[in-house]
């Protein structure tokens, strides 16, 4: 079968079978040991791991470089990229560079504005000149032209294509909830081959999103993966309820965290039942896991989930 | 109109040490609109300007002079007369009557008295909020009459972010709208949200400064 990129991804999703993903956040620092003891953590437990692109706007190993060092591992990394730091040039080189070091899954992304520092706790470079040169959605047309044309963006042509599996980001549940489909439809049809979400704990309203993106056909064309973040504690998800946009939680799930008498092993139940209901949902292809700042807790979650071994691919 | 907004008094008495009569010049249109560089800025800040520099042993005298319009040659010249004698000016107009009068006077140092921020309307007494950016590819046709790349955080051409607040509000700014929301509305309640679906392309900033430094010529208006 002709693939678009032959990443072990999409071959997965091409089979048919449900996907994983995971997500890895490069150190804040040289140190290419940290990617490879997180690697040996997380090895096998998942089809694609994400190497995020200095999220919350916070200086990182560049996602290019902790990618390859995932790849080396044995890992098929997931390359975040966001248009916040670099132009339409800066950006279409490193996809040049990111093909030509093995690199085969994108994720695009406007990325979380500079003012962000995470959320706080740290400095930042809130004085940065942001770039915005491209958007996320024209960034996937941008990667789809390079693919399947082997051209840039202004029409010159490159020596030949960089096959990407492309991806893209959907945040269902955020205002206008009417419009959010669309916008998927949007990134779909300028290229986007896979989706994963915002974090979803409010699995009903989940449910009808996405019956719209089946009935507007979307899940015939893209592989849509459901966001799932281990909830570890009740202030986290009240947290999340009221400062992440699109994070919906619901009342229920936060007062069974706060009655819980132990937080931790509540969460994980939450953990695995998030999973088996966004899985029950049509046109779900696959989850797109994240246990934020305890990623050891993963591999036997996702055992307990059913979702292991992951398949071979050839 | 330009928005500017004052800078810190010292930052300005910083620039005057070693000064003996400095000019505070203001300009009466959209500097005095958005009360940054007004006649009533110009003369609330000579005698602050005077105090402080009294205090920092470097006594000063200070006039006062507020143009009908400073970034305009013809408005700026007449000021001759009143530079006579002095050896510094501080500007509270935007940075375009700041470079016409150091233009004009090139041997007089002019300092800025004020940081040029945005190009905004008064939303509410008081309240300036951003409006335009001076793109050079004017995209309000497509956007209901409201400017994504001014107005939007990250200047999206096909939003909304996934950060739009359950409030309405934009991820990076609690108290302006996400704009795309409001072109989202203004689409829907003129029964076009069609038109929202349409991917637009890659922008071409070049008829802005990105284009290198911009000139405009027109021929036909050339002597
Ligand atoms: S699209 Fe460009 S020219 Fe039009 S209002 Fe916005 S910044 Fe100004
Ligand atoms: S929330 Fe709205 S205005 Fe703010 S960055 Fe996102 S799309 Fe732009």
């Amino acid at each position: 079968m002709n693939r678009k990129a032959g990443s072990r991804l999409e071959k997965v999703l091409a089979s048919g079978r449900f996907a994983v993903t995971a997500e890895i956040g490069p150190p804040r620092g040289p140190n290419a040991d940290v990617i490879v003891e997180k690697a040996k953590i997380l090895k096998g437990v998942a089809d694609a791991y994400n190497i995020t692109d200095n999220q919350t706007a916070v200086v990182r190993m560049s996602s290019i470089a902790a990618s390859r060092i995932l790849l080396d591992q044995g890992l098929e990394p997931l390359m975040q990229m966001v248009c916040r730091d670099r132009n339409r040039i800066a950006m279409q080189s490193d996809l040049l560079g990111a093909s030509a070091l093995g690199l085969k899954n994108i994720l695009c992304l406007s990325g979380d504005h500079q003012k962000a520092s995470a959320g706080g706790k740290l400095k930042g470079h809130p004085g940065a000149k942001n770039v915005f040169d491209i958007d996320s959605i024209q960034l996937i047309s941008v990667v789809r032209g390079m693919r399947d044309e082997a051209v840039q963006d202004s029409g010159d042509s490159i020596d030949a294509p960089t096959p990407f599996f492309i991806g893209a980001a959907w945040t269902p549940l955020a205002p206008p909830r009417e419009f959010r489909v669309h916008r998927l439809a949007k990134k779909v049809a300028a290229g986007a081959d896979f989706i994963q979400t915002q974090a979803i704990y409010d699995v009903a309203a989940f449910a009808e999103a996405m019956a719209r993106a089946v009935d507007m056909g979307l899940t015939e064309k893209t592989a849509i993966l459901g966001g799932i973040i281990l909830p570890r504690s009740a202030g986290m998800l009240k947290y999340m309820n009221r400062s992440v946009p699109g994070v919906v939680v619901p009342d229920a799930m936060i007062q069974r965290m706060e009655k819980s008498k132990d937080p931790a092993k509540e969460g994980r139940q939450i953990f695995l039942e998030l999973i088996e209901g966004v899985r029950a949902i049509p046109g779900i292809k696959g989850v797109h896991l994240q246990a934020i700042e305890a990623e050891h807790l993963l591999p036997d979650l996702i055992r307990d989930a059913g979702l292991l071994p992951r398949p071979a691919v050839d | 109109m330009i928005i500017a907004e004052w800078k810190p008094i010292s930052e300005i008495v910083e620039k005057l040490k070693g000064h003996k009569k400095v000019l505070v010049a203001g300009c009466a249109t959209c500097v005095a609109e958005c009360a940054a560089g007004g006649e009533r800025e110009v003369e609330t800040l000579a005698p602050l300007l005077r105090m402080a520099m009294e205090k920092e042993g470097n006594s000063i005298e200070v006039v006062t002079a507020t143009l009908e319009r400073q970034c305009e040659p013809e408005f700026v010249e007449p000021l001759a007369a009143k530079l006579i004698g002095v050896d510094a000016v501080v500007s509270l107009a935007c940075g375009i009557g700041i470079q016409c009068l150091a233009e004009i006077f090139e041997d007089t140092p002019v300092y800025p008295g004020v940081n040029t921020t945005s190009l905004a309307i008064r939303e509410e007494p008081g309240v300036w909020g951003v409006r335009c950016e001076a793109c050079g590819a004017c995209v309000l046709g497509e956007t209901f009459g409201l400017c994504p790349v001014a107005r939007c955080a990250k200047s999206l051409m096909n939003g909304p972010c996934g950060g739009t607040r359950e409030n309405g509000a934009c991820e990076v700014n609690a108290e302006v709208p996400c704009i795309w929301l409001k072109i989202f509305e203004r689409a829907q309640a003129r029964g076009k949200v069609d038109e929202l679906l349409r991917f637009q392309g890659t922008k071409n900033w070049s008829n802005s400064r990105h284009g290198g430094q911009k000139r405009v010529v027109r021929e036909d208006l050339r002597t």
